[in-house]
């Protein structure tokens, strides 16, 4: 197996594709945000409860390749409790390790396994896709898709 | 008819980017339903176009001008012949299958569809035969409807058929050979059947020009469209071949140069057909190209081709059965070259994007057949759409390489 794909599909990242954390339809009210992306087949829906600033929970539901699918799962483990501010900082951080593999160990922590999606510019769309959807969400838009500007 | 069956790894020797490595491994090419590769024959009539005639058509008195009117105008007569059509001129140059359509759909659709009438499409045909028609159901106010497939195996559901022709239906516009399932429609019963009532026809043969013989005598049909890029030929090279009654009795689909006889500034008249759907300066280059790539496939014989095709189908549909948790689409028996699958647990994505490290160039996604993805309740599919150049060990690394990505993602 080549390097590139070992590096792109580290054992982490498989591990939240085959058993996605927060794979739920949350209780109590939420709001929601759709991304998809129809070229690839990639359909996810955000569930996000803020409690004022404050992500108190979110999770998804949907279904898409290993890559965007751990992407979400592990977005979700890392946004649980943070602020919209933060939120916002870690998308920043995300879309620059994607894209280039640039990354702050100590800011992604476990989501430092998806820098090898840079070797794989037509995946990069569904790495990002999750976190789109989440943005949108917190900005009170119901709909995302990567395929045109990741 | 060629009598001989052709020498498969000679042809194969014409095609000079089939011998590269892809990702460390010998490239094994097939997505050819999206884009067929070229052999030497092309390229050199494209280069020689642009070496030694390159000029505009159907308007200089110069040698070059002649030339390459000579050389656009022999691309029209080669094409109307590979088509069995009955003169050149019931063969237009189109950029692609797409704009063929396109072409249809508006100056016919202006002329002979209605409000209150129906166009009527089957459940399997791509998204270049569906959006034209939706535009021009939008524009007229005439319904859409579709004849039913029946389900994974994806033939056309034929027992229903007669009863959806029914009086309203202007046009029939059908596929010849599905880009998803590799059905193989009965297109001179579909044709004949609609004649009896009729209905004009359509048929897109994207698919299966190049794979089959496509015979528009044979078949029936008033129009039919297929794209010089998926059977050798360049891209920008399509074509629509019309009945000339059909034909005559259309306006202009796009105004401007070389399709007018004369131009006042408020009123025009224009040239008969073809040239009058063809405005502006065409893709004179791609039509040599064209050309080259007709006289290679009537080499080979396309009743070869689709012999050929169709082993390796066969070839993939039964080693591909063995994989443990696979689900195959499209017919058992006499399915071409184009077979879709999903690997359970495994993303089509992701599918594709590890085949591809092991040199395999394959397609996930929709295809362009958003409609049919749904009718058959997935998202997406993987796909291997074979040509004359792949051989049968290609098949057999293909379903090596589906085994180890199935390792990889469960181990």
């Amino acid at each position: 197996m080549a390097d590139d794909l070992n590096e792109l599909y580290q054992q982490v990242i498989l591990d939240h594709c085959r058993k996605p954390r927060n794979f739920r339809v949350p209780a109590g009210a939420y709001r929601t945000a759709e991304g998809r992306n129809p070229l690839c087949g990639d359909s996810f829906t955000l569930y996000l409860q803020l409690e004022g600033d404050v992500l108190h929970d979110i999770s998804f539901q949907g279904s898409g390749c290993c890559i965007s699918k751990a992407s979400a799962s592990m977005m979700t483990d890392l946004l649980k409790g943070k602020t919209a501010a933060q939120a916002q900082q870690y998308f920043s951080q995300f879309q620059t390790l994607v894209t280039t593999g640039a990354m702050d160990e100590e800011a992604m922590g476990k989501l430092c396994a998806f820098a090898g999606v840079h070797h794989f510019p037509m995946r990069v769309k569904c790495a990002i896709l999750p976190w789109h959807a989440m943005l949108a969400g917190l900005k009170g838009e119901n709909s995302v898709t990567t395929e045109q500007k990741p | 008819m060629s009598v001989q069956p052709p020498n498969w790894d000679t042809l194969r020797a014409d095609f000079p980017i089939l011998a590269q490595q892809v990702h460390g491994h010998p490239l094994v090419y097939l997505d050819n339903a999206a884009t067929s590769q070229k052999p030497r024959a092309v390229l050199e009539a494209m280069d020689q176009f642009y070496r030694r005639d390159n000029s505009n058509v159907h308007r200089g008195i110069h040698e070059l001008s002649r030339r390459s009117t000579e050389a656009f105008e022999a691309a029209r007569e080669r094409t109307a012949s590979f088509l069995n059509a009955r003169e050149p001129a019931e063969i237009v140059f189109t950029r692609g299958t797409t704009e063929a359509i396109n072409l249809v759909a508006y100056a016919w659709g202006a002329r002979h569809v209605h409000a209150g009438d129906t166009i009527l499409l089957t459940e399997m045909e791509h998204h270049s035969n569906i959006v034209p028609w939706q535009l021009l159901a939008a524009r007229s106010g005439a319904k859409l409807a579709y004849a039913p497939i029946t389900g994974d195996d994806g033939l056309l559901d034929l027992r229903g058929l007669d009863n959806l022709f029914d009086s309203t239906v202007k046009i029939f516009a059908f596929t010849h050979v599905s880009n998803t399932l590799g059905t193989v429609n009965p297109v001179a019963d579909l044709c004949a059947r609609a004649r009896r009532r009729g209905i004009v026809t359509l048929v897109d043969a994207a698919q299966s020009a190049g794979h089959r013989p496509v015979d528009v005598a044979e078949i029936g049909c008033d129009f039919l469209a297929f794209s010089g890029h998926k059977l050798c030929g360049p891209t920008g090279s399509g074509v629509l071949y019309g009945r000339r009654e059909r034909l005559d009795d259309m306006p202009p689909f796009q105004g401007g140069g070389d399709m007018i006889s004369n131009v006042d500034y408020f009123q025009s008249s224009w040239k008969e057909i073809p040239h009058k759907f063809e405005a502006g300066t065409p893709d004179i280059a791609a039509a040599a190209g064209l050309r080259a790539a007709l006289d290679y496939i009537g080499a080979v014989g396309c009743d070869n081709i689709a012999r050929h095709d169709e082993e390796l189908a066969a070839l993939a549909l039964e080693k591909l059965s063995r994989l443990p948790g696979i689900r195959l689409f499209g017919p058992r028996q006499g399915h071409a070259g184009v077979v879709s699958f999903l690997l359970r647990d495994i993303h089509a994505h992701d599918v594709v994007t590890v085949a591809d490290q092991f040199g395999v160039a394959l397609r996930g996604g929709h295809h362009c057949n958003q409609p049919l993805m749904k009718r058959l309740g997935v998202e997406s599919t993987a796909r291997a759409s074979f040509y004359f150049y792949n051989t049968a060990a290609e098949v057999d690394r293909l379903a090596e390489v589906l085994l180890e990505i199935q390792k990889f993602f469960a181990a």
